[in-house]
């Protein structure tokens, strides 16, 4: 208890409405929100920095991994950067090839949200059921990539595997499965009363707000921010490809409930007018292996929202730099504007309504002093020193290990 | 005293109560499984629950109250356990009955949601003290509409024993159909009282963790989980004696197969309703009860005031 008669309640790093570790501090009055704070920095993994010390091709897996969801979104990301920079021209087979599997991680994604959301609220039987039905389009993802997360599918220069007509089949009978399902979604996203009271009014952010805060995909959508990468700027297949951009004026979660439901019908729409046009061709080009120094931003509207990457190249086999921005980031800073006069319960909802990503989020780990709240700040070479030193007290020395291996070739 | 222990030791008391308690806890859980198209746990699995849970090692937080810590659970326990001696099982009469044990029933019922609230309170973790006073609002919300709706039922019956209403709605059975609103305001208030969903918000696993249990595990957390299922038993008698009044007057064995029967009926149907909704905030939680429950609870009295009056006895 404080003095303001506040209880400060931590959401986080661990607690169960928390798929990730992020910290959440909460000033509750009785069960009102007067007060948050976000902390990020909880689960950063170094992978920007480990792109810079290996091959283009090996960073490919690396970047694939930075979210365990929308894999595809990153690899796809990086290698149209590092593609642009080369001045590689994709067949357009390989084109259409990574939107169907983009378009397929978002109706896995979506449907993946929905039961998160349901959970959220309590709503277990809105989750069994979702995962249920998302496991049709996880099942297609692995037959046609070989994976069910990390699919793999994206080279340099193209793709790297083809679909047969069978498979064309399963996925067309896979989107009629998933769209009676969807609809019947939609209905009870409509008109089931309690979903209605737990999502109507919440977490609202305002058309204003949402701009100024910088929202990106369906949080900005649900705000009547018509933005979408795939449409403004079109990359891959999108530009030969006929949908609309979902956009609402709700401002709540309700809407951003909505936008996902209605950009899974449209998802459904995409997939088929892929495997229709999907022309014939070579689905890759011979990319070389030392990418021409250059530098470029690559954009690619994820699940989540716009996701943005940033690259550059020295002419040697590595990148010199790779940068990544994750959707999550861009919305993380709405939160605790939508928690603005809310109540507790509310909060996982609202959280879960961004569609949070954190691991994909952090950049840097900032440790603080709970004694005497000083930052500490270490720079990039004390930190490697300090590693060679950590090894050398174990008996491993990098500096005669390195000679030896440059002796061997 | 050999009566009194048996009574008390194996039947209605602790060992049916406790073997029924699994059962129950299957049931439901199975029901719930199987309505969310999922396959379920085997029949052991709340027994091996419950082994599990007695086995491990007991974790008092320090800065709790150890004493209260530990004393709530079991009289958790006893309270909802003692309430099924004075409801008909076996019949029209209960072990113990007397003329008010209506309200001995309602008040052992209460004590449950106490022991929530003082162990929660003194485990002294923000999120158990959250729990403990949502468990305590909800008690507010639910109680009334509850006691309204039994207390409407005992009005139209004349007396204040559960067995002397049990005995009267069998004799006139075309009675029960009257207090139909009451059955299904006192199963939504129970809903409540169990603290399942839509009105499992003091253990709103999403936004406080386990709410009072926060802290809990090993054997109190296991005498706590057993409390809730022997509640649930003794809530699903009270409405069965209350407003299920069917099959009485049969063979013993019949008698006994009837209240099994109604009981999972009852178990099925929160079962059901824990399925089909999303957990209610505290605040609508409350609107709900204030505003619909006890308003229909209320004109349930004032329809059987007013059958009371109109009917031949």
């Amino acid at each position: 208890m404080h003095d303001s008669g506040d209880v400060k309640i931590p959401i986080g790093p661990q607690h169960p409405a928390l798929k990730e570790p992020e910290s959440f501090l909460i000033s509750l009055r009785g069960e009102k929100i007067t007060a948050s704070s976000v902390r990020l920095g909880y689960n950063h993994r170094g992978i920007e920095k480990a792109c810079e010390a290996r091959t283009y091709t090996q960073d490919i897996y690396l970047i694939e991994r930075v979210c365990g969801i929308c894999s595809h979104s990153h690899s796809t990301c990086f290698v149209q950067a590092v593609e642009e920079i080369a001045g590689l021209d994709i067949p357009a087979r390989a084109k259409y090839l990574r939107t169907l599997i983009a378009e397929l991680e978002r109706i896995h994604s979506h449907l993946l949200w929905l039961g998160v959301a349901g959970h959220e609220i309590g709503f277990d039987t809105l989750l069994m059921y979702t995962w249920r039905d998302r496991e049709v389009v996880m099942d297609i993802l692995a037959a046609l990539t070989g994976n069910r997360v990390n699919y793999g599918i994206n080279t340099i220069g193209g793709v790297r595997r083809d679909i047969n007509a069978k498979q064309k089949e399963e996925v067309l009978k896979a989107m009629d499965i998933l769209e009676t399902q969807t609809k019947y979604y939609i209905d009870l996203a409509q008109n089931e009363t309690t979903l209605l009271k737990r999502l109507q009014g919440v977490g609202v952010l305002s058309h204003d707000d949402a701009q100024r805060l910088g929202a990106v995909g369906p949080t900005g959508r649900a705000s009547g921010i018509d933005r979408d990468t795939r449409k403004d700027d079109p990359y891959a297949a999108y530009g030969e490809l006929d949908f609309k951009v979902i956009s609402v004026n709700n401002n709540d979660v309700y809407g951003r409930t909505l936008v996902r439901l209605g950009e899974l019908m449209e998802s459904f729409n995409l997939v088929r007018q892929v495997i229709r046009k999907l022309p014939e061709g070579a689905i890759s080009v011979k990319a070389p292996r030392k990418i021409p120094a250059g530098q470029a931003v690559s954009r690619y509207e994820a699940p989540r929202g716009e996701d943005l990457h940033f690259v550059r190249s020295n002419g040697t086999d590595k990148p010199d730099r790779v940068k990544v921005r994750a959707p999550t980031l861009a919305n993380i800073q709405s939160v605790s504007k939508m928690l603005e006069d809310r109540y507790l319960a509310d909060m996982p909802i609202v959280v879960a309504a961004i569609d949070p990503c954190f691991s994909c989020t952090d950049r840097m780990v900032a440790l603080r002093d709970t004694q005497n709240r000083k930052k500490n700040t270490v720079p990039w070479e004390t930190i490697r020193l300090k590693g060679i030193k950590w090894y050398k007290d174990k008996g491993v020395d990098f500096a005669s290990l390195n000679k030896k291996l440059s002796a061997s070739f | 005293m050999l009566r009194a222990l048996f009574h008390i030791l194996i039947f209605p008391g602790l060992l049916f109560l406790f073997v029924f308690g699994f059962l129950a806890e299957y049931a439901d859980r199975k029901l719930y499984a199987r309505f969310q198209n999922r396959v379920g746990p085997p029949w052991f699995q709340p027994i091996a629950d419950f082994i599990k849970l007695i086995s491990k090692e007991e974790i008092i937080p320090e800065e709790a109250d150890s004493l209260v810590f530990k004393l709530m659970p079991i009289f958790a326990l006893i309270a909802s356990s003692v309430a099924i001696l004075y409801i008909p099982i076996l019949g029209e009469r209960a072990v113990y009955a007397f003329n008010g044990d209506v309200i001995v029933v309602l008040y052992l019922l209460t004590i449950p949601t106490f022991t929530y609230f003082l162990g929660g309170w003194y485990s002294r973790s923000v999120y158990s003290m959250i729990g403990a006073v949502r468990s305590l609002t909800q008690l507010f919300a639910y109680e009334v509409p509850l006691f309204l709706c039994i207390l409407a039922s005992a009005m139209l019956a004349d007396t204040w024993s559960i067995s002397g209403i049990a005995a009267f709605y069998s004799r006139h059975l075309g009675y029960w159909f009257c207090n139909i609103i009451g059955f299904g305001v006192a199963l939504v208030s129970l809903l409540g009282k169990l603290e399942k969903v839509p009105f499992d918000i003091p253990e709103a696993e999403t936004e406080i963790v386990a709410g009072s249990f926060t802290e809990y595990n090993g054997r109190p957390l296991a005498f706590f989980r057993m409390s809730f299922n022997i509640e649930m038993i003794t809530g699903a008698s009270l409405l069965s004696a209350v407003f299920l009044p069917f099959g009485l007057n049969l063979h013993p064995a019949a008698v006994f197969l009837c209240y099994i029967l109604q009981i999972f009926f009852i178990i099925a149907a929160i079962s059901f309703l824990r399925a089909l909704f999303a957990r209610l905030r505290l605040d609508q939680m409350i609107n709900l009860c204030w505003k619909y429950l006890a308003p229909l609870a209320f004109l349930q009295v004032l329809f059987n005031l007013i059958l009371k009056v109109v009917l031949p006895r």
